[in-house]
């Protein structure tokens, strides 16, 4: 109670300010509906006309809120005009790059803790491209896969691949040498081969690394699939909706999209916080 | 087929070279963890350009290195417009307001608590949001020009610096804050000498997530629209008409200038805290 009791007040906060931003930011389209009619309001008259416009400048939190349930739940999965369509079609492209992203970043690092020569010259550039905006080269992959042939999910996942493929190396090197000097020792001394300290004591004590890194991978991953369906010309998945919604103005499909994404990406975090307790309870690491 | 060959081969010496170069001593120095790197990075130039030449890759799909370079020669006042837009006019003036706002917001709830634990989950979970996709949103409200730019940076950058600001205010001890109330020092006096250098580690591990963040919303954002210059608009048009050695000088600007203002923050870090134990070597 003592923890849910702020954030409640902060959300209230957050929603009230929306509200007000809202009459605010949409009083101008009345007061000119107004003059065209050559009527005058007075503000208890426009206060109610700025919370239902068809496309405001701020839709308010019940529109949106509405806008959602709508797309979530009044249509049939497969319409075009369904969120969770378009929610899924993100998701699989992000899922698909994510365990592609994942795995590649996770063979990468074993090769870089066995391999001196690998190590000294990969990571350096593996921890530069996480300062480069990658999210740049999103629409040349997409064209220029679509002008090869492939299309789809594919070129999507790539995309996702790519911004989950980083983190993950740069946290799983440093999980796979958390093991300190004296453990290594230890197995040395059992006569262990380096695939058996691999599998009994890299892996394991990497495993919180691990999945701090897949949070901030699947963040990524997300971003990426989004990003991804903008460039092909807005065909479906919550990046086509955002881009449509901006080009035909309907900003209350523009916000519905963004927080079906938000809610998207805080279950998939969720998702992995939830495993991480699990698994590390069962292996009596907890914190 | 001579191409490919010879690509094998150089790949090959390349990476004996660098195995030597890692078992040697030289690879204990500075000049060693150097120099390895950038023969990898070389060698990755070098198979990318024999292999597009060798296989005949079309430059539509991939053009060689050599072909970029030309362009970046050739072009640098587009290449300068581009950066001064996007860069300068967009991510820097975003990147700095929003950090503004950030650490100011993070001192202004500092005496409240209540205020700080209802902020922090939700700036925690925020951070983890697509926050890009607002991008249309601001773009729609701010105009095609950099304004919109900015404020779409304002809004990436701002949870991530508040929620290290705010860890970066608890960061000091108990003892110390017992030591300056001791001294008679009043609230300001304690933020000013005490709280806020303690505050720095955390600060700038905000600021330095936050250029990546800065950068890569200015240029997501002029893909929802944009004047005729600025790298995201010049990615995405340059794409349509299938210039490929244009959009790749573009990204490596983009990577130029990401690794450059990341490097600045972190000197910059280096200087203001010279005295956390991260910085001795």
């Amino acid at each position: 109670m003592k923890a849910v009791l702020p954030v409640l007040v902060v959300v209230a906060a957050i929603v009230v300010l929306w509200y007000g931003a809202a009459v605010w930011m949409n009083a101008a389209w009345v007061r000119d509906q107004a003059a065209r009619a050559g009527e005058s309001v007075s503000f208890a008259q426009m206060v109610p006309q700025t919370l239902n416009q068809e496309r405001p400048v701020l839709p308010t939190p019940h529109q949106v809120v509405a806008e959602l349930w709508k797309g979530l739940a009044g249509q049939a999965v497969t319409s075009k005009r369904s969120l969770v369509y378009h929610g899924w079609i993100t998701l699989s492209a992000t899922l698909l790059g994510f365990v592609i992203g994942t795995g590649a970043g996770i063979l990468l690092a074993i090769g870089i803790v066995h391999n001196r020569a690998m190590d000294l010259s990969v990571m350096p550039w593996a921890i530069a491209s996480q300062t480069i905006p990658i999210l740049a080269i999103a629409p040349m992959i997409i064209v220029v896969l679509n002008s090869v042939g492939v299309t789809g999910i594919v070129p999507k996942a790539i995309i996702s691949a790519y911004l989950s493929f980083f983190p993950v190396v740069v946290g799983m090197v440093k999980g796979l040498r958390s093991p300190d000097a004296m453990q290594l020792d230890l197995l040395s001394t059992y006569g262990a081969s380096r695939l058996q300290t691999l599998v009994k004591l890299r892996v394991p004590a990497s495993v919180p690394y691990l999945f701090a890194s897949l949070k901030v991978g699947v963040a990524a991953a997300l971003v990426g699939a989004i990003v991804g369906e903008m460039p092909t010309g807005a065909v479906a998945g919550l990046g086509a909706r955002l881009l449509s919604g901006s080009y035909y103005g309907q900003t209350v499909q523009i916000w519905a999209a963004l927080f079906a994404a938000s809610i998207l990406a805080a279950a998939l975090v969720a998702l992995i916080g939830g495993a991480e307790r699990v698994t590390l309870r069962r292996m009596g690491i907890a914190r | 087929m001579t191409w490919v060959l010879g690509t094998m081969l150089f790949w090959a010496a390349a990476w004996a070279l660098n195995i030597r170069l890692a078992a040697s001593g030289l690879a204990q120095s500075r000049m060693g963890r150097l120099v390895v790197p950038a023969i990898f990075g070389l060698t990755l130039l070098g198979v990318w350009e024999g292999l597009v030449r060798g296989l005949q890759v079309p430059a539509v799909i991939l053009p060689p290195p050599s072909a970029i370079a030309a362009r970046i020669a050739a072009s640098p006042d587009i290449l300068w417009v581009d950066f001064l837009q996007t860069f300068v006019k967009g991510a820097l003036t975003g990147y700095a307001m929003g950090c503004a706002a950030a650490i100011a917001l993070a001192i202004l709830i500092d005496r409240s608590p209540f205020l700080q634990r209802g902020l922090l989950p939700i700036g925690n979970f925020v951070a983890a949001l697509p926050i890009v996709g607002i991008a249309p949103i601001l773009v729609m409200w701010f105009g095609f020009d950099w304004q919109s730019k900015a404020a779409v940076v304002v809004v990436m950058v701002f949870f991530p610096v508040l929620v290290n600001m705010m860890a970066g205010l608890a960061a000091s001890e108990p003892m110390q804050r017992d030591l300056m109330a001791t001294w008679g020092a009043g609230y300001w006096q304690t933020l000013w000498r005490l709280r806020l250098p303690a505050a720095m580690p955390f600060v700038f591990n905000g600021l330095k997530i936050a250029t990546t963040l800065a950068l890569i919303g200015a240029i997501v954002a002029e893909f929802f629209g944009s004047p005729i210059q600025g790298m995201g608009f010049r990615i995405s048009t340059e794409v349509g008409r299938l210039a490929l050695d244009m959009v790749w000088a573009e990204i490596a600007v983009a990577a130029l200038a990401g690794s450059a203002f990341y490097g600045v923050v972190a000197l910059l870090e280096r200087r203001v805290t010279f005295w956390h134990p991260s910085q001795r070597r």
